[in-house]
Order: structure tokens, then sequence, then C-alpha cells
């Protein structure tokens, strides 16, 4: 299997979430199957242009859509931002390793997000209420930085409906008619009461934020293999080959990009890595 | 070397005609622009004969000898490297017809399999390193293409450079493994050991003859020699512990202050496998092929991240190569990524030597920061 | 849907970087057909005010009628991208601007200098009007120029090539002109872009590339002082063709001595 080359996909739905994040669900037209972990990431090619790392939201429900929301702030992303319904793109994936999901459970899941960092945890948010008998409470923090940025409303919405879950928001600039909290998602941790000896916890989001929620969830007693976080780094080849990704030892497209908070903590916020 | 024959120095080009006549395009180290390169070898005559390489830090000059040998020398600025992770290679190419569908084909080399004339110590265990890299994990498929035609003719050193330190990495001056023939040169002619049931093969078609014990122990005195020549080393064996203990080291400014955040030294590294991956499409847009170049942790397009640098200033880039090279290695496999050729120190225009870095982080014996 | 309307202007400059184009072969056949070329003198097409979507731009600002006509030509493109040195950074005609010789060197030159209007200082074209992507080199070449075409037309900023030179010369077996020679090399201050061409026949970056990412100027500038440059030269070989790049023309200053400029 070479895993550099691309397999062609067709764009069925573009959504545009906000003027810099769009939505776009794909179907591959080899028709091979596809599986993917809550967690990993596909590398989607646009045409003459290249590729980028983007985590998958959704994939293989009942119309065996690949889902991925984008935000555009590069030279592929802008590019790929142009592209309509029936356009194809090249993807390749899934990569890396995804949430803990036979470790979770049976216990309490917190989920904490900030910014896009809502993207890859929503993998992991479908997966439980698919799965709601396995899993205890679920709790999910998010944060952005302006209220307006907050996408996908009516899904938070949908999902504090359910049974055990919990929602809660908060924006570090509110707007008009914002029901959240205002401030860092950190303040949330002292409004939740949490099950520290049987919860895990997952972060995604900036580094400054997965930094503090790791501390605080410690605070909150949780054990540090029981805090999990998904990183961003330059991806290029996504097989551990091209180097960039090198965090420490880790190389965060293989190794990660989800990781246990001992295996980086010691690097984690240290400028330069 | 105890069951090493010997080729009389008239028949070493029977040696790149047989291999030719086996299929490979044979490279060899021959005299360009004041350098040895592996360039294409036909005749024994290009060798670098009476040609002896004289190295400093950021600074590298040919010398004529007296000598009759051909690889009284240390190195070039290529390692085995080039052969096999190219500066730059196609993965794959794509073609998008006018509805739009896209055809993506993979680029897998075709070309002839390779005979390497003159491989180093060093060379040999960093292609062991990258073949670990490249291979072990997930399968590489041009690395693969290329490394699995190539033949290796070893020469143990008997000349290192005064930025050599193979010594003190525990892999040279002598080709102890990974080559399928092994040369020492003496001044009549070559000992030659096997390594390898392909190198046999080759070994059968030259006109050896037995060696004497006088030959046998002029070769290694002259190994033992080259061991003894060496004054540079690396503090410790494993640096990692202290680097990482060191990341706030006031010397990673000072060395910023003298780096170009040049690339050179990852350039000539023959461990570094860091690259970039990069779309060129035909003018028309139809087409387009997807390629890979060598990229350095010394440029910004290395750790930028949606249009954030994360390495944006040199001292934060030498750490990364520092820590990496001599450090996270040893996490990743097993050792450390240098295998101490010195073509860092050399090829460096400001004569930045790894080893000096090392000492002055990690102090003297790579305890930690003095 | 309409093909793409491209112009090329022409300011202060020799016009050396529009060959890339005009040198092109079969591409610019290629390039006929994807593009509608509205203005570009060279080639035969007159139409200074079209609207376009591309305007390539060569030659410094350097005289009072380019101060007005580069605005217009702002007005009328949706992308500005300027082709070379003289447009990027001031290019050679710069040299002026180091001190106040310009009416000295149009007395001396000129028989009527008296109809000779141009400004104290040649400036890049970003010192007067937005600019949305920048090719530098004296000259830039085909394959640069065509890329940045290229990704433009594939609605995308090109790709900004930044690394240094000697990577360039490391993927090419170039050997070190610098380490083998001891020439004074700029490969390691200068922008990549141009296939390392210089160092690949031996000869030592003259940085027509202009500045790299990251350039440690100083560090190159006491490596040349070791090779045994006097001042003067080290300052030449910072300004000589790039000397509005500030990366550039801060080092060079720190080398001009006075009296420079009456050598």
């Amino acid at each position: 299997m070479n895993p550099y080359l691309p397999r062609e996909a067709e764009i069925v739905e573009r959504i545009q979430e906000t003027p810099t994040v769009f939505t776009l669900r794909l179907r591959l037209t080899d028709g091979q199957p596809y599986g993917f972990e809550a967690g990993q990431f596909n590398m989607l090619y646009l045409h003459g242009v290249g590729e980028v790392p983007i985590s998958i939201v959704a994939g293989g429900e009942a119309d065996g859509l690949l889902t991925h929301t984008i935000r555009a702030v590069g030279r592929v992303t802008r590019g790929m931002m142009a592209l309509r319904a029936g356009e194809r793109i090249g993807l390749r994936g899934p990569f890396g390793r995804g949430w803990p999901l036979a470790a979770a459970e049976g216990r309490e899941v917190v989920v904490v997000t900030g910014g896009l960092g809502c993207a890859p945890s929503v993998s992991i948010i479908h997966h439980i209420l698919r799965h709601r008998e396995r899993y205890g409470r679920l709790t999910i923090l998010q944060g952005v930085k302006h209220a307006d940025d907050l996408i996908w409303r009516t899904q938070y919405e949908a999902w504090s409906r359910q049974p055990e879950v919990r929602v809660l928001l908060v924006a570090d600039v509110a707007s008009p008619g914002w029901q959240g909290a205002v401030g860092r998602v950190t303040a949330l941790f002292d409004r939740i009461e949490l099950d520290a000896a049987h919860a895990i916890a997952m972060l995604c989001g900036p580094e400054g934020m997965m930094l503090a929620s790791a501390a605080a969830l410690e605070q909150l007693g949780l054990a540090a293999g029981d805090i999990y976080l998904s990183m961003e780094r330059n991806m290029q080849c996504a097989v551990g080959h091209c180097g960039h990704c090198q965090f420490g030892a880790r190389f965060v497209c293989r190794d990660g990009p989800v990781f246990a908070w001992p295996d980086i903590r010691d690097l984690l916020g240290v400028r330069g890595f | 070397m105890k069951h090493a024959a010997f080729l009389p120095r008239h028949a070493l080009q029977i040696l790149l005609d047989a291999l030719s006549g086996e299929g490979y395009r044979v490279v060899g180290p021959r005299v360009r622009d004041g350098a040895i390169l592996y360039e294409e070898l036909r005749d024994v005559a290009d060798l670098p004969a009476g040609w002896r390489d004289e190295q400093q830090p950021g600074q590298y000059r040919l010398e004529r000898t007296d000598t009759q040998r051909s690889f009284a020398w240390a190195h070039g600025p290529q390692g085995i490297k080039p052969l096999v992770f190219r500066p730059r290679e196609s993965l794959w190419r794509v073609h998008r017809s006018a509805d739009g569908r896209m055809a993506f084909s993979a680029s897998i080399p075709q070309d002839p399999p390779l005979a390497v004339i003159g491989a180093r110590a060093c060379d040999l265990a960093a292609l062991e390193l990258q073949d670990r890299h490249f291979l072990e994990s997930i399968r590489d498929p041009s690395y693969a293409a290329h490394r699995a035609g190539l033949f290796i003719v070893a020469v143990h050193c008997t000349h290192p450079a005064s930025t050599c330190f193979c010594v003190s990495t525990g892999d040279g001056p002598r080709a102890g493994k990974g080559f399928d023939l092994a040369l020492s040169e003496l001044d009549e002619g070559y000992l030659i050991e096997v390594g390898s049931e392909r190198g046999a093969h080759i070994a059968r078609m030259l006109p050896l003859q037995l060696s004497s014990d006088e030959q046998r122990e002029q070769a290694e005195a002259e190994i033992a020699h080259a061991a003894a020549l060496q004054t540079r080393q690396l503090p410790g064996t494993n640096l990692r512990d202290s680097l990482f203990a060191n990341l706030d080291h006031p010397r990673w400014r000072e060395v910023a202050e003298r780096c170009l955040s040049c690339g050179n030294c990852t350039s000539v590294c023959p461990t570094c496998f860091c690259h970039a991956e990069q779309d060129l499409p035909s003018l028309d847009g139809q087409s387009a092929e997807h390629v890979r170049q060598w990229d350095s942790c010394f440029s910004e397009g290395h750790s930028t991240i949606h249009g954030i640098v994360i390495r944006a200033e040199t001292g934060q880039r030498y750490r990364q190569w520092l820590t990496h090279k001599l450090g996270s290695w040893h996490d990743q496999y097993g050792r450390s990524g240098c295998v101490g050729c010195g073509r860092c120190i050399t090829w460096c225009p400001v004569g930045i030597d790894l080893t000096e870095e090392a000492r002055a982080i990690c102090g003297p014996n790579g305890e930690g920061a003095t | 849907m309409s093909k793409p309307r491209i112009a090329v202007h022409k300011f202060s400059s020799c016009d050396g970087c529009q060959l890339a184009f005009l040198n092109a072969g079969e591409d610019l056949l290629t390039l006929g057909a994807l593009v509608d070329i509205r203005h570009f003198l060279e080639a035969g097409f007159a139409e200074e005010g079209a609207e376009v979507d591309i305007a390539f731009v060569e030659g410094s600002i350097s005289t009072p009628d380019e101060v007005e006509r580069i605005r217009r030509v702002r007005a009328n493109s949706r992308h500005l991208v300027t082709l070379g040195a003289c447009a990027t950074a001031g290019g050679l005609q710069a040299l002026r601007n180091l001190d106040d010789s310009n009416e000295d060197w149009k007395q001396a030159i000129y028989a009527q200098p008296e109809f000779i209007h141009t400004l104290a200082h040649a400036e890049p074209v970003h010192a007067h009007v937005k600019v949305d992507f920048e090719l530098w080199g004296c000259p830039v070449n085909g394959r640069q120029v065509l890329a940045a075409v290229r990704q433009l037309l594939f609605g995308v900023a090109p790709l900004d090539e930044r690394d240094k030179v000697c990577m360039e010369c490391k993927r090419q077996h170039a050997v070190c002109v610098m380490v083998t020679q001891g020439k004074p090399c700029m490969g390691p201050v200068t922008r990549t872009g141009c296939g390392a061409l210089c160092p690949r026949f031996g000869r030592d970056c003259y940085a027509c590339f202009g500045p790299a990412e990251n350039a440690n100027t100083a560090a190159l500038a006491r490596r040349l002082e070791g090779l045994g440059l006097p001042p003067v030269d080290i300052a030449r070989r910072f300004l000589f063709i790039n000397s509005q790049a500030p990366a550039f023309r801060e080092e060079g200053l720190r080398h001009y001595p006075p009296g420079f400029a009456d050598d």
C-alpha cells in the first residue's frame, strides 16, 4: 500500500458555517470501504495546490459520507473554500491515533474544547451519543474567543437536551443574545461537579487553553493519565516520515494527534516545541 | 579481516566492470569542483588517487599528495543518503479531466540498481538509521525501491578529517556491517571482505589472491591509527536527559548569534530525514506532480502551522536540531542520530562545531550544565 | 466563463524581467490560451488602462509620473504582483537612495538634465500601493513566474519561496564555494528561487533574490570579514541589487564607510 497516494472524493454537500469556516461532506468515488476512529485525521488535497491535515468530524454513518469542517487559514484551505458541491478533491487517511474510546467506557466523560477545536471532539461526542449506554455522564465545555465564532449552536442545543449530557458554553467576548458564560473555558470548571475518580477528559483547542484545562482538571482530582489532548503540528506526510510534526521524540501525525497528558506535559507550553 | 582476500591494485577495474555487468549503475568518489563527490564511475582512473581532504570547521580543501592510493581521504559533503533518500523526488501524479474527475498514480522509481564504491563506516551507520526511519514503521515506497537494489562497497577509513569523531559515537573508522564488500586499501592493492551473498557473487568474478599476514596486520594498523588520530568527541553516550534538562541554557542564544539557519548542516547530515512536500502543477492546470524535497528544521516552513511559526527564532531551531539529533533519537530509534562524520562542522559556512555546542550545554561528560 | 485578464506594466527597469514571459517558449502559447493579455507593450499589447485580474509590475517607482501611474494600475487590478528586484526592492537604481547624489548624477550623465524629472529616491512598488505578491530576483525566471501565475489562476496565493539558497545548493549537489574556496557567497542569507544558479557554476551568490526569511546578516558579515573582505565590499555585497530590502539595507549601511559613494 502506498501511504502517500490520495483517493478521489466528491463533494456531495458544502456548508458555509461562518465567513471563514466551511464543512465539506465527501463521498469516496472508488467505492472501497473506509473506516476511522474518532480523533483521527485525513489529508485533503486541492488539485495543483497541495495537501492539508483535517480532522474527521463524522463519517461512516447512514449516508456513508465523510464530514470535514475546515477553517480557511492557509493557501490550501482558502482555496478549498471556493469549492462547490460536485467538485472533487483528493483524500488519504485516516491517520494517527484517536481518542481513547475503550478506556472511556463506563466512565464519565468531560470534553473541553476551544475555538475550532470542537471539530476533532465532535467525533467523540457523536460516538458517545450513538453508544450512550456504554458511557457515563457527558460534560461538554466549549469556549470561543468571540460569541459569534461559535458554530453549530443548534447542535449544542440538541446535545444539551440528551439525557445525562451537560453543555456549558463560554465566550471571551459576548454578543447580544449570548446565553453562555463570559470568560475563559477554565472558569467553567468551578461550575461542574465531577466524579473525578471515574472520569476521563478529552481536550482539544489552543495549547494555552489545554494547558490551563489540564491543570484545572488535575486540581479537581482527575489522574493525569486520564486527561487526553489532541495536538496540532505541521503535518505533510502523515506517516511519521517528513519530520515536521516532531514534538520531542513523538511524531504528532503517527503517535498522536491524541496524547495522554503525561506523555507530552514536559514539552507542552515550552516555546519553540 | 581474518578471511580477507587480496585484490591487486590494477584489478580494481574488474570490480567496476563486474558490477556494471550485473546491471548496476556504479557511482564512486570523484573530484569535482574542489570536493570529493559520488558520481558515475566507469574507470578507476577517475578515482581521487593522490588527493587528500583537509577539513576544518567551515572549511574544506583538497590537496595533492604523493600517494597512489585512491581512498586516502575522509569524505565529501555527501554520504549514501542522496542515493536512497533523494534530494527531490516525485511521489505521485494526478490528472484532472475536463469533467473534474481526478486520476492519481504513484511514481515508483524505475531506475537501475546502484552500486556505490567507497562508502565509509559512518555512512553505513547512517544508512542503517535511515532504513529504520523509512522502512520500519510505515514503508516508504520510493526509499524502499532505491534501497532494495543498492550494492555497497565500503572502504575502511584510514584518513579521518580533523572534524571526524566516529570513534566517540562508536560508528567507525572500521566498516563493521551493512556492506556487500569491504575494502582495505594498501599501497599494492586491496584486502576484500565479503559481507553478503550478493557480495560473494561479485567476489567470485574477481582475480583474488590469498592475503598475507603482513598485509592484514598493516590494514588493521591503519584503521587503528585512523581511530587514534581523532581528537573531537561527543560528551557521554546518551545526551538526551541533559539536553532536555537544559532547554533554557544561555548557549542556545549564543549559538543563534553565529548560526545562519541556512540548513547546510542538516543537508549534509547523513541521518537527517526531514522533507517537505510540494505540488508542481502543469501550466494548463490539468495535471500536477506531487514531489518531496529535503527540508530542514532550520527553515521557517518546517514549523509553520496555519500562519504561526512555532520556531521563529534561530535559537529554537538550533535547539530542535540538537535535542533531536543527540537526544530524542534515542527514544525514536534506540540510539543517537549522530554517527560522528563531522560533515555538519565542515560544511557549516561559519564553522559551528556540534561537539563544542553539546559540551557547552551538557558538560564535558554529558552530566548536565556546568 | 471569460478568460482571466492580465497586464504586464513596465516602470523604471531594464525590461529583463518581462523576458520571463517572452522567453517561455511553448509555455507562452499555453499561457495565451489560458488568459487574455490586455497590456504588455513588449509583446505588442497596448491597453494601459484596461481592468485586469492580474497585473504584473516590473520596475521601481522613480519619477513623479510613475507615482501617478502605479496608482491607476492598482485601481484597475484585482491582484498586483511585482516582477523582480526593481519593483520589489528598488533594484540597482535605488543605490542612489543611499546618499544625495541623484542631482550630481543627473548633471554628469545627461546633456540636458533640465528635461529629466526623477524622484530623489527610487522606491519599491509597495512603498506606494498595496502589493498582493512579490516575485524577487534580478531577473526573475520563467519557472518562478509561471508557477505564480498558475497558483493565481487556481485562485490561491502563490507559494512564497523564502528558504535560503544553501538548501537548494545542497539538493542540487552544488559544492559550497564558500567552504571549499572561501568565496564571499551570499547564499546563507538569500532567498531561493533561482535554482542555486550561480553556485552551480562555481560562482558565489550575489543576493539578487533578496533576503531569505530569518536572515542572520550580521553573522554572515562577520564571516565575510573573516574571509578578508574590507567593509566597503561587505556593504556592496548587501546593497548591490536589493538595497531597499530592510534586512540588507540595515546590514549594508553598517559597513558603509563615509565617502563610499565617491569611490
